[in-house]
């Protein structure tokens, strides 16, 4: 047997470990991906092999804590993506202004950035006031930092210039305090979010959704898990709903492609039919 | 033209618009490897790398999608913001990790993702550049087997990173744009 299967052979024994003792499945997630993640997780847990790591995943709590906050750490910015916010702005949010009560759920929405990003666009396009967001993702740790809404002040020169971009009406300032070091979202947008622990891969259907924004999250999963969560979404979305993916995602491959219009190319923004 | 491989992959940084340029407009369209290039790129630059090679190049150029098998015929161009990596099943694959030498796309992570799926059937080349990364993707590329390029430094607009990557790996063939081009077309 060559080493690379034997390589296989361990990367499949400690998911199935992570899975049978933590409950946390990342069975079907995109290998390439998480091999990268394991070899990272070996280097600073200085472990020698897959086996040893599995080991010590087995027998210390704390550092699985440690390798699971590595496994779900996503880079992610405010207004990331400008053009798609401006197309939420144009082309969807006069159709959420119809209904009386819009329920939206950004599912993996890790540190947070984006759901407050998403937050001033409806408060602008004046929905805000009548829409509950959804803000999920499967790391605790993560989900602290979305309530928290604390983010660093190095990076808002960047955030605000997105926010422009992304057709942003006043200035990000008016949604935020200042200190010295960070910025503390404002608390008219986090009254409008609940955030939530969700598993995509293991939970199930989430309410009656007028939009779903979910980027860059399925890039990590397989076929198969990216399958199972679009027909998660698909449950959970209103006839006539919005579906918002990542840039590189498609719903193309999916079964459920012929139920959904795809309403720009390059953005991954799509309309359910009607039922 | 070679054979007995399957892909080639390019990684370039500071000068690479020019030096793509100049090689994969020579490739020819029946060029039985498939084509992946990572070059560094500024957050913004959306998809002008792809017109900008498209306006060039004999063979279709893009930005593949998640998913989308890897085939000749086609170069395929990492976009801005995103790791790009290759699948076992020979597809593409996407993550938004943390940024690697500082870069995203890094080239490392594309070429260590190519090793490990096509081992000794694939050839790595490194271009122009001010900064190491791709030095450990092409060393990877060759510990699995595979065939090592490197751009003469003496002819690189920034001679940076085909140093590193000759000081990282016994490298097979060092030649200026030029000589790459007669060698992969």
């Amino acid at each position: 047997m060559e080493l690379r299967e034997i390589h296989d052979i361990e990367i499949s024994l400690l998911l199935e470990a992570i899975f049978r003792r933590y409950g946390h499945d990342f069975r079907h997630y995109a290998m390439a991906s998480m091999e990268r993640r394991i070899r990272h997780g070996m280097e600073r847990l200085h472990c020698r092999s897959v086996t040893e790591l599995m080991g010590r995943i087995l027998h210390e709590p704390a550092t699985f804590q440690d390798l699971l906050d590595s496994f779900s750490i996503t880079i992610t910015e405010m207004f990331r993506d400008p053009a798609v916010y401006a197309f939420l702005r144009s082309d969807v949010i006069p159709y959420l202004a119809t209904y009386p009560f819009i329920k939206v759920w950004h599912a993996g929405c890790a540190s947070g950035e984006e759901v407050y990003s998403l937050a001033i666009v409806l408060q602008e396009q004046g929905i805000l006031e009548r829409t509950t967001i959804y803000a999920t993702d499967f790391n605790e740790a993560a989900l602290e930092r979305a309530r928290e809404g604390i983010y660093s002040i190095a990076r808002l020169a960047d955030y605000s210039r997105n926010y422009h971009l992304s057709g942003g009406r006043t200035t990000l300032a008016d949604y935020y305090c200042a200190d010295d070091n960070s910025v503390i979202m404002a608390k008219s947008l986090k009254d409008r979010i609940t955030f939530a622990r969700h598993n995509l891969a293991s939970d199930q259907v989430f309410g009656e959704m007028h939009l779903i924004i979910c980027r860059n999250v399925m890039i990590y999963f397989d076929r198969t898990l990216q399958d199972r969560v679009f027909s998660l979404f698909d449950d959970s979305l209103i006839g006539s709903g919005f579906l918002c993916l990542g840039t590189k995602e498609s719903l193309s491959f999916s079964p459920l492609a012929g139920k959904y219009r795809e309403l720009d190319r390059h953005l991954k923004v799509y309309r359910k039919s009607r039922d | 033209m070679l054979t007995g491989y399957d892909i080639i992959v390019f990684g370039s940084s500071a000068g690479g618009y020019s030096a793509l340029a100049e090689v994969l407009p020579q490739l020819p369209v029946d060029l039985p490897q498939a084509v992946v290039v990572a070059q560094h790129l500024h957050p913004g630059s959306g998809e002008y790398m792809v017109e900008y090679l498209s306006r060039r190049c004999r063979m279709p150029v893009r930005e593949p999608e998640d998913k989308e098998p890897v085939l000749p015929g086609v170069i395929a161009v990492a976009a801005a913001q995103y790791h790009l990596l290759i699948e076992r099943d020979r597809t593409f694959a996407f993550s938004v990790d943390d940024k690697v030498n500082f870069s995203r796309p890094s080239i490392d992570v594309l070429f260590e993702s190519v090793a490990a799926v096509y081992g000794p059937r694939a050839v790595g080349v490194v271009l122009t550049g001010a900064n190491a990364d791709g030095a450990a993707g092409l060393r990877a590329i060759k510990a699995a087997g595979g065939l090592a390029v490197v751009q003469d430094p003496a002819s690189a607009e920034t001679p940076f990173m085909p140093r590193s990557a000759l000081a990282a790996t016994a490298v097979d063939h060092v030649l200026d744009l030029a000589g790459i081009a007669r060698l992969l077309g």
